[in-house]
């Protein structure tokens, strides 16, 4: 089945079977592999992108489902060679270990962050519980993100 | 993990959804969401040959004030269910149940309808749904029914719902007045609940709804008659566990299952006012 959809601002259109998912999509078809793969069942979100706007588990979406979306990847974030400011605020607070979780992780952190622009750390911790931390990070990572909201106000 | 193969329809209106359904039967199944199903699909629990998705129908995500009751278009995603001030105005404890509902990634795409069309004993939305006695709307080939949410659950991921009919609008009672607590124990983040409990009291009856009690989502019938008779929230609590028939996990057994039931409902009772 044929699938257009906007990812980062480029228009890609492929013939794919309907059970493609659309992490695999992204990553194998379209070849944008800063989108991780971790537990393949909604639990950890490695795989967050944006779908128009807001975050999405791609390991639980059918590529066919976004056909005619606007998507948004962890390539996509950054203006350039400019990081996005949440992007930004990881660096500068150390917010990850081993990396494998900071694409969703972001990705997760800028979608709360538009629905939440100040959040309390308790609101920025219940809003990251769908992102998992192998390296149990998260002291960095909630101080990133409320970093990137002070710094944004 | 990737999905058996199946055939899919973009179904453009609930009549062409009705079509598909009505040609291929129980080969075929229906995409919301999709987060109930598609993790199913992917460990080949549930292999449709038939998919027929039905996530574009916008005509069918709504939620609108209707007098008496609020009617909730059966494809509203949780995201807008648990911001919407009609809902936190008029049924605030569907809003907070569904704030708890997976994480924001899987509020950003799972709908009320699919939550609860799932018939999945150990989701949170049933409970408030048996808690509030919604009704449902159910449309089929033959025009419109309505089903009372007592009759809907029939069996584990079963429901009255024919192979050939679509849930399409929940009817949830209007009650502004009314107190309420939601109880949700898990041990992890974003985790099922191993036990959790809907309580709504209004005009001095009560409502109560469990969670993964049973292999369907069930009412406390037990606690609600104890405060219907004057009981206290703790001895009316004592009856949570009353005719339920708790699963066994790596979570839980049933013994512990049914100590935390009488627990969080006497939480929720207080944190109703009882």
């Amino acid at each position: 089945m044929e699938v257009s959809v906007t990812i980062n601002g480029d228009s890609h259109t492929h013939d794919v079977e309907p059970r493609t998912l659309l992490v695999h999509y992204i990553r194998d078809v379209v070849g944008l592999t800063g989108t991780n793969i971790g537990c393949d069942t909604s639990s950890c979100g490695a795989c967050t992108i944006h779908v128009n706007g807001e975050s999405v588990k791609s390991c639980t979406m059918l590529a066919v489902q976004a056909d005619g979306q606007d998507l948004l990847t962890i390539e996509g974030l950054a203006d350039g060679d400019v990081l996005h400011p949440m992007q930004e605020s990881f660096r500068q607070c150390h917010a990850l270990q081993c990396g494998y979780c900071t694409p969703g992780m972001v990705m997760a952190a800028v979608s709360l962050l538009d629905e939440n622009p100040d959040p309390s750390e308790r609101e920025v911790r219940i809003g990251l519980e769908g992102n998992l931390c192998r390296c149990t990070g998260y002291h960095n990572i909630v101080k990133a993100v409320l970093h990137c909201a002070e710094a944004s106000s | 993990m990737i999905p058996a193969a199946f055939d899919y329809i973009r179904a453009g209106s609930a009549e062409e959804a009705l079509a598909a359904l009505a040609e291929h039967g129980d080969e075929a199944k229906l995409l919301a969401g999709g987060h109930s199903l598609l993790p199913l699909m992917k460990l080949r629990l549930s292999t449709p040959a038939v998919l027929v998705d039905i996530g574009r129908l916008d005509d069918l995500s709504y939620i609108n004030d209707a007098g008496d009751h609020l009617a909730i278009g059966a494809l509203t995603r949780h995201r807008d269910v648990e911001t919407s001030g009609l809902v936190q105005s008029q049924a605030g404890l569907l809003a907070e149940a569904t704030s708890h509902v997976g994480d924001p990634q899987v509020r950003h795409r799972g709908t009320i309808g699919g939550s609860i069309a799932h018939g999945d004993p150990a989701s949170d939305l049933p409970s408030v749904m048996l808690a509030m006695r919604a009704t449902l709307v159910v449309r089929g080939p033959g025009g419109e029914r309505e089903v009372a949410v007592d009759d809907f659950f029939t069996g584990f991921l079963e429901t009255s719902l024919g192979d050939n009919e679509l849930l399409t609008e929940i009817r949830v009672p209007k009650m502004p007045d009314a107190t309420w607590g939601f109880q949700k124990f898990n041990r992890r983040a974003q985790d099922w609940a191993i036990v959790g409990v809907s309580a709504i009291v209004a005009n001095g009856s009560a409502g109560v709804g469990l969670v993964n009690m049973d292999s369907t989502p069930i009412r406390a019938a037990g606690v609600e008659a104890a405060l219907a008779g004057g009981a206290s929230a703790s001895d009316a609590a004592e009856a949570a566990a009353e005719g339920t028939n708790p699963p066994s996990d790596l979570n839980a057994g049933p013994e512990y299952r049914e100590h935390l039931a009488r627990v969080l409902t006497r939480r929720a009772l207080e944190a109703a006012g009882r």
